[in-house]
């Protein structure tokens, strides 16, 4: 493979790569204060340049390995062009949040496109060396964002604990690729696989090494029992910065866990997707049954956020060969839905939070009064969480739920049908709140510009997903179709 | 030479004696130097066992995972020092704003 094609196949990256090192360029050669305006522009463009050639790379049908670690192919790309999209909107999101709180906006905004370069590593890697690195990026640089806000007591106390859960689950990660690089000398996912596959490989091993690695792709998709750091840390985090955690950082960890399981560890799938499914049933009941108590919203959203990383690994728990459902395509819709939906409640909780400086329920009060708008993109986006037709949501549930009726799952379909009606319960209490409870706040809330312009990118794209579905669906399923031949 | 299994053994103590401390202590700066322990575990194991499938794998990854440490290290104790500004303890006890 000559240079070229490696550049063109890695063109992502590089982007992100160059656009990363502008930012803090152009922040440190800046005469006046503009407030990050520029940072966050060049990163926006960056971003969407990114996402485009993506794009471009996954619909031209590209499959191919670029430097012997990292696998092109549409189900890496449609995770590339998503999170890359998600993280140009927390970017936007940002502009007028961050301004007034820290002085230091071009390496936040260039941490922000390196997290997009680490999600794109992480999601390409056909290689336990780069899994690591990729994760462990992500890791690092989400826990500078997360603490952020160096006068407020709150966000430091989120990093913290971010870093000491991710530091050890890192570790722990680490001892089971160990024990993979041990059992079959190689640490490429394809090599690992015919390896054990040769040596009749061992049932114990292989589950423990399972059980290690889930414990890392666990800490970053925030399942149950893995999971104690994200209320605290989503809730003090900076908002825009939650919603990065909760969207886009999330979903690299399901990317990496699929690939990693169904290319290396096709033998175990019994094991796998056996322990997936408890994971799954824990996760949205633990995080469901605490965010029905929580009075704080954007503590509420953290919760839920917990419990919808339940639902998304409901796809891989119900993986199967059958067409439509065959549970993967479900989790990428969902990721997608997932991304609009969620990045537009922590937006809406944002601009509440800027206007009143608190996030608790009554702060939401008589909102259909004050703000019309806003308190209706608030009810799409909490009805999209809730999985109600024609949001964005209601896709997305429905193919991971077909996908484990489909598998013969039904504990497992039972169990998530009764969360989802539980979770509509406090989801709706925030729309009684916004619709019903008088309050003595009259003045409308104030937006700023380019938050607005998040909101309304995220009301039409979750209206679009539910309306128009078909393209997406078309879109999600081809993507994880290679990966699934390859594995079974 | 020493046999793969004893290094491999010895590795899998230090990592436990580090999940252990890890757990058991409530200091910031000491759970995490048992997170270093943990690592360096691995280490041992990946070096032991990149001499036993005869390929420098191993080697190469115990590189790359000292320098993720070193960088774990540079900002883990940035955030640790910003939280010490503000209440003057590393105990992880004390940092408890956020709950429930």
């Amino acid at each position: 493979m000559n240079a070229l094609t490696t550049v063109r196949l890695l063109l992502p990256e590089l982007i992100l790569l160059i656009t990363g090192f502008v930012v803090v360029g152009v922040d440190l050669l800046r005469r006046r204060n503009d407030e990050g305006r520029s940072a966050a522009f060049i990163a926006v463009v960056g971003l969407l340049l990114a996402a485009l050639a993506a794009l471009a790379l996954g619909l031209s049908g590209t499959a191919e390995i670029a430097a012997f670690t990292m696998a092109v192919d549409a189900y890496a790309l449609f995770f590339k062009a998503a999170t890359a999209i998600g993280i140009a909107l927390v970017v936007i999101a940002s502009v007028g949040y961050m301004a007034g709180r820290s002085r230091y906006l071009g390496e936040y905004y260039a941490l922000l496109v390196f997290a997009a370069l680490a999600i794109s590593l992480a999601v390409s890697a056909t290689n336990l060396v780069l899994v690591y690195l990729g994760i462990e990026f992500l890791s690092i640089t989400s826990y500078v964002l997360a603490g952020y806000l160096r006068e407020d007591k709150r966000s430091e106390e989120a990093a913290v604990k971010y870093f000491l859960y991710g530091a050890t689950a890192g570790a722990v990660m680490l001892y089971g690729i160990s024990l993979l690089y041990g059992a079959t000398g190689s640490v490429d996912l394809v090599a690992v696989d015919q390896a054990l596959q040769a040596s009749g490989s061992s049932w114990l091993l292989g589950i423990v090494a399972i059980i290690l690695l889930l414990v890392g792709f666990g800490f970053k998709a925030s399942l149950v029992p893995f999971h104690q750091w994200a209320p605290d840390t989503y809730d003090g985090a900076p908002t825009p910065i939650t919603a990065f955690l909760s969207t886009a950082s999330k979903a690299a960890g399901f990317a990496v866990a699929g690939r990693v399981l169904i290319t290396a560890l096709p033998d175990f799938i019994d094991a796998w997707t056996a322990l997936l499914a408890v994971l799954s049933m824990l996760t949205m009941s633990v995080g469901n049954l605490i965010a029905l108590r929580q009075t704080s919203v954007k503590r509420m959203l953290a919760y839920s956020s917990i419990a919808h990383a339940g639902y998304i690994l409901l796809g891989l728990a119900a993986i199967g060969v059958q067409e439509p459902f065959n549970g993967v395509n479900g989790l990428l819709i969902y990721i997608f839905a997932y991304l609009f939906t969620n990045v537009g409640a922590f937006m809406v909780v944002q601009a509440i939070e800027q206007h009143s400086g608190s996030n608790d329920l009554q702060a939401f009060a008589g909102l259909i009064k004050r703000s019309p708008g806003l308190a209706l993109m608030m009810t799409l986006f909490l009805l999209s969480l809730a999985g109600i037709p024609p949001t964005a949501g209601f896709i997305g549930k429905f193919y991971v739920f077909a996908a484990t009726v489909q598998q013969n799952l039904l504990v497992l379909a039972a169990v998530a049908v009764i969360n989802a009606v539980i979770a509509a319960a406090y989801y709706l209490n925030v729309v009684r709140y916004m619709f019903f409870i008088e309050t003595e706040e009259e003045k409308p809330v104030a937006i700023k510009p380019s938050l607005n312009a998040v909101l309304l990118i995220n009301t039409v794209m979750v209206l679009v997903i539910g309306i128009v579905a078909q393209p997406f669906i078309a879109w999600a399923s081809e993507s994880v179709n290679m990966v699934i031949a390859a594995g079974f | 030479m020493v046999p793969t299994a004893y290094v491999l053994v010895l590795s899998a103590v230090l990592f436990t004696i580090g999940a252990v401390g890890v757990l058991v202590r409530r200091n910031a700066l000491i759970i995490f130097m048992c997170v270093e322990m943990m690592l360096n575990a691995v280490n041992l194991s990946l070096v032991a066992l990149s001499n036993q499938w005869g390929n420098l794998t191993g080697q190469i990854f115990v590189f790359i995972v000292m320098a993720v440490a070193a960088v774990e290290v540079a900002i883990g104790l940035a955030i640790v020092m910003a939280i010490v500004r503000h209440k003057d303890t590393t105990n992880v006890d004390e940092i408890n704003l956020l709950k429930w």
